[in-house]
């Protein structure tokens, strides 16, 4: 440019600060800054704007996009039960998973500001934002696996369960075949009765050796029952590398201990019960005279605890919320610790001088400071948690996909996943575009409060 | 804690050191058991990548710990003699740099005209560009898979960046111009006294002094676009699917091919989080900027 120009020296605020131009140079200003402007507006416009009122459109047309239908594929939308469950799933994404990535963010935020490691716990918790959402989605499915042999959330939450409940169990356990042992629902029992004062053994097949706990000893034969005793031994009828007789007590044959073991009374109430010890003796003592049939209960053969079965249409919808929250929480920490540093401090420390406590000065002078970012960071996750998509293709099986699907998902889907009705697509995308509305609403009004700072 | 302990007068302060000494204990515990509870998913990820379909499926990964022996690069061995997902490597790479480019360049000479430059109409455009940030990208899936596929560039590579230029073009432009209305006026002034143009003003003034605004733009947008799986999902085919959508087609038989996938999914994050490491003070810089001004 080869104007003169007045200089301008110590203008504030940049930008506006050119000298007022006139006729001709005023056109010529347009035309450069059309030519600095035209890459981005031909974009904008006709890969942007231009589809915008495209889909707008559409929306009012049917799947094909051969007949004018109205409002038909927004009534659709409402009524048909998958995209119902999609846009209800939106909602619950909506309450929960900003708040909560605001909350964890500002806790963490907070903290950290009082530990020597900070730089490192903020990379550790940031981290995931780098990473694909896919990749985040292959992580949380391993993890939320069934099978507690796989899965580690369940394996740990086995392992807790296990420390602290009863821990003989023996899956898989059957009765010896032909040595007068039943098997009903689970429970092995004598197949007659037995008269106290008698002995009932108890061979048992089909346990695997792990579940067969170290302080298992040889088994040894019962002494023999007193009067209101019923006796007898619960053992593994196999013997290790082979050999041995069925329904004998070998050597080489281990105790089955801690197998609950019961008297059932002719009217079917347990009359009395006793534990095997490490050879897998019992002893059931204080037995009225009669016949009894002895028992072990179903619970000694039950699999035990499994864990949960997150990934089940139950369960679903709160684990991929909750690796929505693993990837952006760091996200919410950052802005927010950026945040607290700019905070003036000392209207924290006045208040610490007058008596005020952390949770005080937190909660009256800290959070109403920090409330711009918090919006900030509020609004850029609404935004972000409405279209959300990936997490929601990856982590479900086919079984719980229909329980796990939001708007973005039965929007792919019903358009291009096979649905082939892209008419409800589009009124799918601009009910997203609708439920924005308020973000950039909110947008807009900040970006001009700022600008009349 | 020191901060109260040292401003307080008088008994309460050895009271409140004490205090303030469980407290630090307390919070660093805590933290470090919420620092690890964030790690264990990639931890976990990356050691399944490292064991047999074998082991995989029938213990967990954490038993590496008492059975190092398991360890094996046979997975990514397999994974980059498998053309399928060396081939869509390099088309991640051939859609996010020149997605990133074309956002930089196309974003900078916009943030420049809306920093800088006076025209009728700058406010009410930059509001558009305001609103834009936030428009959800399905608005545009129809429309522009109909467009591409009459302009016969459905499934190519070169119809994806199109796509990512244009919906990463409002953040770079609104991130863009208010990195440049934070250059001091006097440095624009004084070219232009020197009788510079405004290209060369852009070249040689704002450019160089923006360049850790561009790089936080470029590594936001690189890893943005890197990551990306829904516009690809639609926009490509088999012959030009990045690295997202390839991994993503082995999900329908999970358990049987964890191999591949947790290998491909770590695979697909090694180039991220290195960029990651390498330049995480951009990118936060990004996202504080971006969402903040």
């Amino acid at each position: 440019m080869t104007q003169l120009v007045a200089p301008v020296a110590n203008s504030p605020a940049g930008g506006d600060k050119r000298r007022p131009p006139h006729g001709s140079s005023r056109r010529r200003m347009f035309m450069i800054a059309l030519g600095f402007l035209a890459p981005a507006l031909v974009f904008l416009g006709a890969l942007v704007l231009y589809p915008i009122v495209y889909t707008v459109v559409r929306s009012f047309f049917s799947a094909g996009g051969g007949e004018f239908v109205g409002w038909d594929n927004y009534v659709t939308m409402f009524t048909n039960d998958s995209t119902f469950t999609a846009i209800r799933n939106n909602v619950l994404w909506v309450l929960v998973a900003p708040a909560a990535c605001t909350i964890l963010g500002l806790i963490f935020a907070v903290l950290l500001e009082k530990i020597k490691w900070a730089t490192a716990f903020k990379l550790i918790i940031f981290m995931p934002m780098a990473i694909s959402m896919l990749a985040a989605g292959v992580i949380f499915r391993g993890m939320f696996q069934e099978n507690p042999n796989l899965g580690v959330v369940n394996a740990a939450l086995v392992t807790v369960n296990s420390a602290f409940g009863q821990d003989a169990a023996y899956p898989g356990a059957a009765g010896r075949d032909g040595l007068g042992l039943v098997q009903d629902r689970g429970v092995i029992a004598s197949e007659s009765t037995v008269e106290s004062g008698s002995e009932q053994n108890f061979p048992l097949v089909g346990i695997r050796v792990d579940s067969v706990p170290a302080a298992a000893a040889q088994a040894e034969p019962a002494v023999n029952a007193r009067a209101g005793q019923l006796v007898g031994t619960v053992w593994l009828d196999v013997v290790r590398g082979g050999g041995g007789t069925s329904g004998q007590i070998d050597d080489g044959k281990t105790g089955l201990p801690g197998i609950l073991v019961d008297a059932v009374a002719a009217d079917g109430t347990i009359a009395a019960s006793a534990t095997t010890d490490a050879a897998g003796r019992y002893v059931i003592d204080g037995l009225a005279e009669g016949a009894y049939r002895v028992a072990l209960p179903a619970a000694n053969f039950d699999e035990g605890y499994q864990g949960v079965s997150w990934l089940s249409s139950t369960f679903i919808t709160g684990v991929i919320i909750l690796s929505y929250i693993w990837i952006w929480a760091g996200f919410s920490m950052v802005m927010i610790s950026s945040g607290l540093s700019a905070i003036d401090r000392s209207l924290q420390e006045a208040a610490r001088m007058d008596g005020a406590n952390e949770w005080n000065v937190f909660t009256r002078i800290t959070a109403p400071l920090l409330s711009p970012v918090l919006i900030v960071v509020f609004v850029t996750l609404i935004i972000n948690v409405l279209k959300i998509f990936d997490l929601v293709y990856v982590i479900p099986p086919g079984s719980a996909k229909p329980a796990a699907n939001v708007i973005a998902v039965e929007m792919w889907t019903v358009s291009f996943g096979g649905g082939n009705n892209q008419g409800l697509g589009s009124a799918l995308a601009i009910l997203l575009l609708i439920l924005v509305l308020p973000s950039m609403i909110i947008n807009i009004r900040r970006f001009r409060e700022e600008r009349q700072q | 804690m020191s901060g109260p302990a040292t401003h307080v007068r008088g008994k309460k302060t050895l009271a409140r050191s004490i205090l303030g000494f469980v407290d630090k204990g307390l919070v660093n515990a805590v933290l470090v058991i919420v620092a690890i509870f964030w790690l264990v998913p990639t931890l976990g990820l990356f050691l399944s990548s490292l064991r047999t379909v074998g082991d995989s499926a029938s213990s967990g990964w954490w038993t590496v710990f008492t059975t190092p022996a398991q360890l094996t690069i046979e997975n990514y061995a397999s994974l980059l003699s498998n053309p399928t997902i060396t081939g869509s490597f390099w088309n991640t790479i051939l859609i996010a740099v020149p997605t990133t480019v074309f956002v930089v360049i196309f974003g900078a000479l916009a943030g420049y005209a809306f920093a800088w430059l006076k025209f009728p109409g700058r406010d009410w455009l930059l509001i558009v560009v305001i609103v834009l940030l936030a428009v959800p990208l399905q608005v545009a899936l129809i429309p522009l898979a109909r467009m591409f596929g009459t302009l016969g560039i459905f499934g190519s590579i070169f119809g994806v960046i199109l796509f990512h230029v244009a919906f990463g073009l409002p953040f770079a432009i609104f991130l863009l111009r208010n990195f440049f209305t934070q250059i001091p006026a006097e440095l624009l002034e004084a070219a232009r006294i020197d009788g510079a143009s405004d290209w060369r003003i852009f070249v040689q003034v704002i450019l160089p002094l923006g360049g850790p605004a561009i790089a936080s733009l470029a590594i936001f947008q690189f890893l943005w676009t890197w990551n990306d799986m829904l516009v690809a999902l639609i926009f490509t085919n088999s012959g030009s699917q990045p690295l997202t959508v390839a991994i993503q087609s082995q999900l329908r038989q999970f358990g049987s091919n964890i191999d591949v996938l947790s290998a491909g999914a770590f695979l697909s994050m090694i180039v991220p989080l290195i960029v990651f490491f390498a330049f995480q003070r951009f990118f936060v810089q990004a996202l504080l900027a971006g969402s903040q001004k």
